[in-house]
C-alpha cells in the first residue's frame, strides 16, 4: 500500500500527548452507539453507526457534507426530538443507560450534554445574562456571579470580558461570541460538550483559540466534534469517525454511514478503509 | 488536440433599426409621468384633506368641544363625554385584544402541530377574520347584544365587539414578530435544558416585543377610528353625561357621525373640529408605532 | 495475541425519568384557548347571521331577495330585492378600485424600483398614515369639499352620489394596494433584475416585464384584497352615497350599498324581531359570503400564480 502522502498535520509529533488506543479504552465508555439510524420523514438520512465515545478525550467526526455527521451528533443530547418526522433507531447508551429509553426525560439530558453550534448563537442579551440563563431556568442553587466567573474563565473569555458583563453578547467578536456560547454550555456544569463545526464561522486566530481551549477542556469534560477540517481533526481529536456517503441503487436517496472509527493517528496515517484513504488524501471530497 | 478555427470574422456594429431606443425614450418619461401622478394623487388628497378638515374645524376647537356636554345647540355642545368613552373603549380593546392576540400567536407559531386539522382550521380561521368587513362585526353584537348574552348598549359591549375587530391584526403582526426571531437563539436555549414555554417567555417573546408592540399600537389606532360596529351596537346619538362600563355611550367617531347629519351648518364646522381630534389621537399613535418599527429594527 | 483488556464499566446511570410538568401543560391549554377564541368568533358570525336570515328567508321568498330589483322594506308596500344594494355595492368599488389598482401598483413600481432608500423611508410613512385616516372623517371629506368641488369642475352630481364616494374610497385604498404589491416585487430576487440589466434593458423594461410579473401573484392578491375591502366598507359610502336604493351604473346618482343600509337600518329605531329588523342580517349574510367568497378567490389565486423561487 502506498503511503498516502499527508502534509501540514501534526502527526510527527503524536508524542505529543497523544493517547494510546488501549489507553482511551480504558476510560469509561460515556456513549456507547449501536446499529443507529436515522430518518427525517421516511426518508433515510444516516444508517448502520457503531461507535463508543469515551470519558475525558476528543472525539471526531469527519467527512464530506451531506454524510449525516450533524444529524449523528445531536442524536446525543437528543435535539433531533425537535425536528418534526425525525426518528432515531438502534441504541444510544449514555454511561450505561438507554438514553432513548421511554421515561427519560430529553430536557433534563440537554443540561448534562451540552452543545455549542457552527454559527455562533448568543442571546440577544447581556453577556452576564447569557451566561447565566442556563443556570437560572434550571434552577440551581449557588452563587450565581461565581458561576458566571467560573464558566467564564473555564472558556479562557474572563480576561476579555470582566469589565463589561453587563454589556450585550452581540457587541463582541465572532471568537468571543462562540467562546461565549462554551462558556454558557459549561455554566450548567455538563458532562459532555458537543460541538458542531464550533470554528468553521471563524477566523484561523479564533480558531486556534478554540482549538486550544479544547485541549484545556478535555480534561474535565468528554468533547465530541464535528469538522469538516481534516486538519483541525487532526490537531485536536484523539478518535476520529470517518462517515462518508452511500448513493442509492437508482441514483435517488443518499445516506451517511460510518466507514471507519480509529485513533487520529491511525486514520491519518495508515486507515484500513480505501475510502478513508481517499478522503484524507484529498482525492475526494 | 484539434485546433478549433474561429469562425468568420462578424460584424459587431448592429443596424441602428434594430434597436428603438427613441421610442423608448418616449415612453420611459410616459411611464415616470404617470408614476409622479400616482403619487401626486395620494399625497395630495391627504395634504388637502388635512388642510380642509383643519381649516373648517379651527374655529370650533375650544376647550367647549374638548370638556362640555352635548347639546342641541351647537354653539354649546361639546364631546367630552365622547372624547372620553373612545379612551375608554381604547383601554378595553389595548387590555383584551393584546393578550388574546399575543397567546394566540405564540400557539400558531410555537405549539401547535401543524398537520392536526384543528391547527389549520384555527389558521384559515384567522386569515377569514381578517377579510370580514367591520360592520358584520357589528352585526355580531347587535345579535348577541340584544338577545344572547344581553349586555346592552354599553362600553363594555362596544369595547368587546371592536377588540374581535382588531384581533386578527394583532395575531398576524405577532406571528411576524416572533417568526422574526431567528431559530438559533431557540436552539441554543433548547440545548441548556430548558423547557418549551421557558424558550417562549424568555428569549423569543422577549425578542419579539418590539414587533408586537407596533402592531398593537396600530391595531389600537384601528380600533379607535371604528365607527360602523359602534353604530350597529348602539353607541346612541345624543348622551350628555360621562360613560362607564355598563352605561349607555357615545364615541368620537359616532359623534362626528351624527354631527355631520345635522344640517345646522354649525355642527358641522363642530364634525370638522371633532375630526381635528380624532386625527390627532389616531394619528399620534400611528407615528409611535412607526418611530417603535424604525427604532428597533434588529440586526441579527 | 495480547490478553484482551477487561474494562469494568460502572452500573447504568439513573437517568432523569421523564415527569408531567404541569406548569407546561397549562400554559398549552390556555394557548389553545386562546387561539380557540377566533374559531369562537367566527362561529358566533356565522350564528348570528344565519338563525335571523333563515327567520326573514320563512317570509320573504329567496328568489324575491336575490333576483328582486326594488329594495324598499320600510315602506308600507315592502319590497324586498336585495339587488339595487348589491349593484350599489359593486358600483362603488368598481370605481374605486378603477383609481386605486393602477395609481396603487404606480406607487409601488415606484417606491420598489425607482426610489432610492431615504426617500423611500420619507414616503412609507406618509402612506401609511393615509390608510389611517377614520373612515369617518373620509366619508366627510366626500361630502362636504369633494362633492362640492365636483360640481364646481362641472359635473352634476346629486348631493348624495357615487362619485365622490368611489373617489375618495380609492384613494383611501391606493396604500393598501401600494404596499402589498410593493411587498411582493420586494420579494423578487435581486438575480432576475440583474439578468434583465445585464441584457442591456432599462428600468422600465426590467419593472414592467420582469418585476412585475415575477410579482404577480402579490399584485392580484393585493387587488382582490383592495376590492373585498371597497365592497366591505361602511362610513364613507353611509355619509356621502346616500341611501336611495336604485339601479343605475351612473355614478353621479345617489345610490345604497348594502353596508349603508346595514349601518342606516341598525342606528335606527328598529323594533327587534319585526321584518325590517331582520332584513339587516339577510344582508349582512349576503355581504359576508361575497366578502368570504372573495377572500377564498384570492388565496387560491395566490397559491396559483406564486413564483417559489428557492
Amino acid at each position: 500500500m502506498e503511503t498516502p502522502q499527508i502534509d501540514n498535520t501534526r502527526i510527527a509529533d503524536a508524542s505529543r500527548g497523544a493517547l494510546s488506543r488501549d489507553d482511551i479504552e480504558r476510560r469509561e465508555k460515556v456513549f456507547s452507539v449501536n446499529d443507529l439510524a436515522v430518518s427525517y420523514s421516511g426518508k433515510v438520512a444516516l444508517q448502520d453507526v457503531q461507535l463508543d465515545v469515551h470519558r475525558n478525550t476528543v472525539t471526531a467526526f469527519i467527512g464530506p457534507s451531506g454524510c449525516g455527521k450533524s444529524t449523528f451528533i445531536r442524536c446525543f443530547n437528543r435535539m433531533n426530538d425537535l425536528v418534526p418526522g425525525a426518528k432515531v433507531e438502534g441504541s444510544v447508551l449514555y454511561h450505561g443507560a438507554d438514553l432513548y429509553g421511554d421515561d427519560v426525560d430529553p430536557v433534563e439530558i440537554r443540561r448534562r450534554i451540552g452543545m455549542v453550534f457552527q454559527k455562533p448563537n448568543p442571546f440577544p442579551k447581556s453577556i452576564y445574562d447569557n451566561i447565566a440563563f442556563g443556570p437560572r431556568v434550571l434552577a440551581m442553587k449557588g452563587n450565581l456571579d461565581e458561576r458566571v466567573e467560573g464558566a467564564l474563565r473555564q472558556a479562557a473569555l474572563w480576561d476579555e470580558v470582566k469589565g463589561r458583563l453587563k454589556d450585550g453578547a452581540l457587541g463582541l467578536s465572532g471568537g468571543q461570541q462562540q467562546r461565549l456560547c462554551i462558556a454558557r454550555a459549561l455554566a450548567v456544569e455538563p458532562d459532555v460538550i458537543l460541538m458542531d463545526e464550533p470554528a468553521s464561522a471563524l477566523d484561523p486566530i479564533s480558531t486556534t483559540r478554540i482549538e486550544d481551549l479544547m485541549h484545556e477542556l478535555k480534561r474535565d469534560y468528554t468533547i465530541v466534534i464535528v469538522t469538516h477540517n481534516m486538519q483541525q481533526a487532526a490537531r485536536v481529536a484523539d478518535m476520529t469517525a470517518f462517515f462518508s456517503v452511500v448513493v442509492h441503487e437508482d441514483g435517488s436517496a443518499r445516506r451517511g454511514i460510518l466507514v471507519e472509527y480509529d485513533t487520529t493517528a491511525k486514520i491519518f496515517t495508515t486507515p484500513s478503509d480505501k475510502r478513508t484513504e481517499d478522503y484524507v488524501t484529498g482525492r475526494f471530497g | 488536440m484539434t485546433v478549433i478555427e474561429p469562425r468568420v470574422e462578424r460584424d459587431f456594429e448592429p443596424a441602428p433599426e434594430q434597436f428603438g431606443r427613441r421610442s423608448q425614450a418616449w415612453k420611459n418619461r410616459l411611464f415616470k409621468t404617470a408614476m409622479l401622478f400616482s403619487m401626486f394623487v395620494a399625497f395630495g388628497t391627504l395634504a388637502v384633506l388635512l388642510v380642509d378638515t383643519i381649516v373648517t374645524g379651527w374655529p370650533a376647537l375650544n376647550s367647549q368641544l374638548l370638556t362640555g356636554l352635548p347639546s342641541t345647540l351647537p354653539e354649546e355642545a361639546g364631546g367630552r363625554p365622547a372624547i372620553l368613552a373612545t379612551l375608554y373603549l381604547g383601554a378595553l380593546v389595548l387590555l383584551l385584544s393584546v393578550p388574546i392576540g399575543v397567546l394566540t400567536a405564540i400557539y400558531l407559531e410555537e405549539y401547535a402541530d401543524r398537520t392536526r386539522w384543528w391547527n389549520r382550521l384555527i389558521e384559515v380561521n384567522i386569515q377569514n377574520l381578517a377579510a370580514v368587513p367591520s360592520i358584520v362585526y357589528g352585526i355580531l353584537g347587535l345579535a348577541f347584544i340584544v338577545r344572547g348574552i344581553g349586555v346592552g348598549r354599553v362600553v363594555l359591549a362596544g369595547g368587546l365587539i371592536l377588540t374581535l375587530v382588531v384581533l386578527p391584526t394583532v395575531v398576524v403582526a405577532s406571528r411576524e414578530a416572533i417568526r422574526s426571531v431567528p431559530d438559533s437563539i431557540r436552539q441554543g436555549a433548547f440545548a441548556l435544558g430548558a423547557t418549551k414555554w421557558q424558550v417562549v417567555w424568555r428569549q423569543v417573546l422577549p425578542a419579539a416585543i418590539p414587533g408586537m408592540a407596533t402592531g398593537s399600537i396600530l391595531a389600537l389606532s384601528r380600533a379607535v377610528g371604528e365607527t360602523a360596529p359602534l353604530i350597529m351596537v348602539g353607541a346612541i346619538t345624543y348622551v350628555a353625561f360621562n360613560p362607564e362600563l355598563f352605561g349607555a355611550y357615545t364615541a368620537l367617531p359616532v359623534q362626528i357621525y351624527n354631527w355631520t347629519r345635522q344640517p345646522d351648518p354649525g355642527f358641522q364646522t363642530l364634525a370638522a373640529a371633532a375630526a381635528i381630534v380624532l386625527l390627532v389621537i389616531v394619528l399620534s399613535m400611528n407615528s409611535v408605532a412607526i418611530f417603535l418599527r424604525n427604532r428597533y429594527r434588529k440586526q441579527w | 495475541m495480547p490478553p484482551a483488556v477487561v474494562i469494568e464499566q460502572p452500573a447504568p446511570l439513573a437517568l432523569p425519568r421523564k415527569r408531567v410538568r404541569w406548569g407546561e401543560q397549562f400554559v398549552h391549554l390556555i394557548l389553545f384557548i386562546a387561539a380557540a377564541i377566533s374559531v369562537l368568533t367566527t362561529v358566533g358570525i356565522v350564528i348570528s347571521l344565519l338563525l335571523p336570515a333563515l327567520d326573514f328567508f320563512r317570509e320573504v321568498s329567496p328568489v324575491e331577495f336575490f333576483t328582486g330589483t326594488t329594495w324598499a322594506p320600510l315602506f308600507l308596500d315592502a319590497h324586498f330585492g336585495v339587488v339595487p344594494l348589491v349593484v350599489g355595492t359593486f358600483v362603488i368599488s368598481f370605481w374605486s378600485a378603477l383609481l386605486a389598482f393602477p395609481l396603487g401598483v404606480g406607487v409601488a413600481i415606484y417606491l420598489s424600483e425607482y426610489a432610492n432608500q431615504r426617500v423611500a423611508g420619507v414616503l412609507k410613512p406618509i402612506l401609511e398614515i393615509l390608510a389611517a385616516i377614520p373612515t369617518v372623517v373620509l366619508g366627510y371629506f366626500a361630502l362636504t369639499f369633494v362633492t362640492p368641488l365636483l360640481r364646481d369642475i362641472g359635473l352634476d352630481v346629486e348631493i348624495f352620489n357615487a362619485l365622490s364616494a368611489s373617489l375618495v374610497l380609492g384613494v383611501l385604498l391606493i396604500p393598501t394596494i401600494a404596499s402589498l404589491s410593493e411587498d411582493a416585487m420586494a420579494a423578487v430576487p435581486r438575480d432576475l433584475r440583474d439578468g434583465g440589466y445585464a441584457l442591456g434593458a432599462d428600468k422600465l423594461q426590467v419593472s414592467t416585464r420582469i418585476v412585475v410579473p415575477a410579482a404577480i401573484s402579490g399584485i392580484i392578491a393585493a387587488f382582490v384584497l383592495g376590492f373585498s375591502r371597497a365592497v366591505g366598507e361602511t362610513m364613507i359610502v353611509l355619509i356621502a352615497a346616500g341611501q336611495l336604493a336604485q339601479i343605475t351604473f351612473d355614478p353621479r346618482e345617489t345610490i345604497e350599498t348594502m353596508t349603508a343600509f346595514i349601518g342606516a337600518t341598525g342606528n335606527g329605531d328598529v323594533p327587534t324581531g319585526s321584518i325590517e329588523y331582520k332584513t339587516i342580517f339577510a344582508v349582512g349574510l349576503t355581504l359576508f359570503v361575497i366578502t368570504l367568497v372573495m377572500n377564498l378567490i384570492s388565496i387560491r389565486l395566490v397559491r396559483k400564480y406564486r413564483e417559489v423561487y428557492e
